[in-house]
């Protein structure tokens, strides 16, 4: 991986922040460590973001490396395609990763392919930040999760961290990478808090897991909200069952043999991630564990996702499509 | 000489130098196509050189352009090596992209290409991000996008535009009508007498000249790029060209007639430089052939030198994804390649 580890020189303070903050914190410090670094997308300015990620970053970096756009995707996209090609860093947000759809030929014609096209002889050293996620009734067309699409698609890198320091640590290594990261922000966890090192040089690498939570009998593999949601389950569990709780933190380069050597031990698997079944990020994880790992399973792989349909709007049918913990219970208790 | 100063007489000479060796290179391509000596499609500039060499004539070597599908022009005129190439029309080793772009992706950023591009419309978006570059870092470059008469039906070049002019960035935007979207007539896509009256919608100026007239490119996109440089933002020019081939080398053209075609040969912009040249002595019609004798020797040894170069080892195939190493594409590769494991997917440790 081109980005640094955690250095471990710095003090090991940390401080209690929402994921929201997190995020800003790591734009805070990228802008202040590097001149080349700039974010754009609509409202990211004075405005400070519609989920006030962006927040106040504007005062201190002014209008032209906090940028305001027009309501036009494909544009700033490629613009900041065409920017990361002549020497800056930028950080383009897109407000929800539905919206990816308007801009798609620029992330997959220009972004994804200009490094491999041209034969290695240009840089790519753009963060792509968009929302993702069900649960505020903003219906299909703000609530899909899209990461499957991209972790697949090749020439880019995906991340979808499920913890605060995570957010921190990816984001600050995916603006420093020379290759296209998208990073996908779960928006209903953007309150949920968490310990984040305050160290500057604090990043992780993109590409490695975390083992949130050791266990015994079963391991669950979650992304984003189902990340806190089985942690959470898990200590309910504690004394029935033994659950390991594993945040691949990033689909594309996914750390198969942390996933690996934890079902090794434990001998089944629940994957829990938001989105669509079919053909998906379950599917990957699953076989890459099947590919390397057959043997070491007692029982059939689970998968927690969304049933292959978009994410309504009533709060009832809302409710009855996305993955819940009682999911991942449902799940563990089929097969332990 | 990468920079042509067209106002001194070896800068005259080396702009018409230039469209000869486009012309000659695309001849030369468009024949071997034929041949069946080169793979994939080849799309062919033939026509309208006057436009990417007056353009280019008119930029500093520090800035950026932008092509299309139809790129190999713009290449040369920004002073892109034609032996580098040839050898990417033929997928060798020694191209541009080492053989992974091919005729529609010949890119050189270095030396301000940024690239040939399969899609219409995607340059202009690009261009803006570079021009946008320039600002940020208050250097002295412009970005001029090419881009083709249909493209200018795509959200995206509007977009484009619209971002340049409302951040006021330093964007030149030029329209090559050469009268035919692929196989449909310009007429046909669109609504308005002028390309060129799309500027009104983004109060930036716009202006329609003879794209078969070098000098008349020149002068527009000097005057462009002086608007840009100076902070004014950026400029919509719609160059009047045609293409002399088809949409792609194989195009049967049953939508014109060689009497339209024949129309357009008669102001050809090589014929009318080059007599302008002879007419004030800068250039006699002797010195011309020789010159047109060299450019076809060195188009005629870029073919020699491609098809002696070696095709890229296939494990190459397997490079240039990113700058980080990436575990996946390793581990697949070795899985997929046909030394007996071609489609077997190993079994782990655990066995």
């Amino acid at each position: 991986m081109s980005t640094d580890t955690a250095s471990g020189t710095g003090p090991a303070d940390t401080k209690e922040m929402t994921f929201r903050e997190a995020i800003r914190l790591a734009l805070r410090e990228e802008l202040e460590r590097d001149e080349n670094v700039f974010v754009m997308g609509e409202d990211v300015g004075k405005f400070g973001g519609v989920y006030e990620v962006t927040g106040d970053l504007v005062e201190q970096f002014g209008e032209e490396r906090l940028r305001d756009t027009p309501i036009s995707e494909a544009g700033f996209m490629g613009a900041g395609v065409g920017a990361a090609a002549t020497g800056t860093r930028p950080v383009v947000e897109i407000m929800f990763s539905d919206f990816i759809g308007v801009c798609s030929e620029q992330i997959i014609n220009q972004m994804a392919k200009n490094r491999y096209m041209f034969g290695g002889k240009t840089e790519m050293p753009i963060t792509v930040r968009t929302t993702e996620g069900g649960g505020s009734g903003a219906a299909s067309q703000h609530s899909g999760t899209l990461h499957t699409w991209f972790a697949h698609f090749p020439g880019v890198m995906a991340v979808a961290p499920g913890t605060p320091a995570a957010a921190k640590g990816l984001l600050k290594s995916a603006i420093r990478s020379n290759d296209p990261v998208i990073f996908f922000e779960n928006k209903e966890i953007y309150g949920q808090t968490g310990e984040v090192p305050l160290d500057e040089d604090f990043t992780l690498p993109i590409g490695e897991a975390s083992v949130e939570r050791e266990g015994e009998d079963v391991t669950v593999v979650a992304t984003q909200r189902m990340v806190g949601e089985s942690l959470e389950l898990a200590e309910e569990l504690e004394g029935q069952v033994s659950v390991e709780v594993i945040d691949p933190r990033s689909l594309y380069p996914l750390d198969t043999d942390t996933l690996v050597e934890s079902v090794k031990k434990t001998g089944r698997l629940v994957i829990a991630d938001e989105s669509p079944l079919s053909y998906g990020t379950h599917a990957e994880i699953g076989m890459r564990v099947m590919e390397n790992a057959f043997f070491s399973l007692d029982a059939p792989i689970q998968r927690v996702g969304v049933a292959d349909v978009h994410i309504p709007f009533s709060p009832v049918l809302e409710d009855e499509v996305l993955p819940h913990a009682s999911d991942v219970e449902a799940a563990i208790n089929r097969i332990v | 000489m990468v920079v042509i100063d067209i106002e001194t007489e070896d800068g005259q000479r080396e702009a018409l130098r230039r469209m000869q060796t486009i012309r000659s290179f695309d001849s030369k391509a468009g024949d071997l196509f034929a041949d069946g000596e080169l793979p994939g499609f080849v799309h062919l500039y033939v026509g309208e050189e006057a436009v990417g060499v007056g353009a280019c004539s008119a930029l500093e070597e520090n800035d950026y352009i932008t092509s299309t599908h139809r790129g190999h022009g713009h290449c040369i005129a920004k002073g892109l090596d034609p032996k580098q190439m040839m050898s990417e029309l033929y997928g060798k080793s020694g191209g541009y992209c080492n053989g992974k772009g091919g005729s529609m992706h010949i890119a050189d950023v270095d030396a301000g290409m940024l690239g040939a591009n399969g899609i219409v419309g995607a340059g202009p978006p690009l261009a803006t991000g570079a021009a946008l570059t320039a600002q940020l870092k208050g250097e002295d470059k412009v970005a001029l996008a090419f881009f083709g008469d249909g493209a200018v039906a795509q959200g995206q070049v509007h977009e484009a535009i619209n971002i340049a002019a409302t951040w006021n960035l330093p964007a030149i935007f030029v329209v090559e009508n050469n009268q035919y979207g692929e196989a449909t007539p310009v007429e046909k896509q669109h609504n308005v007498q002028n390309l060129s009256e799309t500027a009104e919608a983004y109060n930036i100026p716009g202006f329609t000249v003879d794209g078969m007239d070098i000098t008349a490119v020149y002068e527009a996109v000097k005057e462009a790029r002086k608007r840009a440089a100076d902070g004014q933002g950026p400029t919509f020019i719609e160059a009047e060209t045609y293409r002399y081939h088809g949409h792609f080398e194989g195009d049967q053209q049953v939508y014109r007639t060689q009497e339209d075609v024949d129309i357009w040969k008669d102001r050809d912009a090589i014929e009318t430089f080059k007599t302008r040249l002879i007419d004030a002595g800068v250039i006699t019609e002797d010195e011309y052939d020789e010159m047109k004798a060299e450019i076809d020797e060195e188009i005629e040894d870029a073919v020699a030198e491609a098809k002696e170069a070696p095709y890229p080892d296939p494990s190459e195939a397997y490079e240039d994804m990113f700058s980080a190493t990436v575990p996946e594409i390793s581990q697949f590769s070795s899985q997929m390649r046909a030394d007996g494991g071609r489609g077997r997917t190993d079994g782990g440790e655990d066995q």
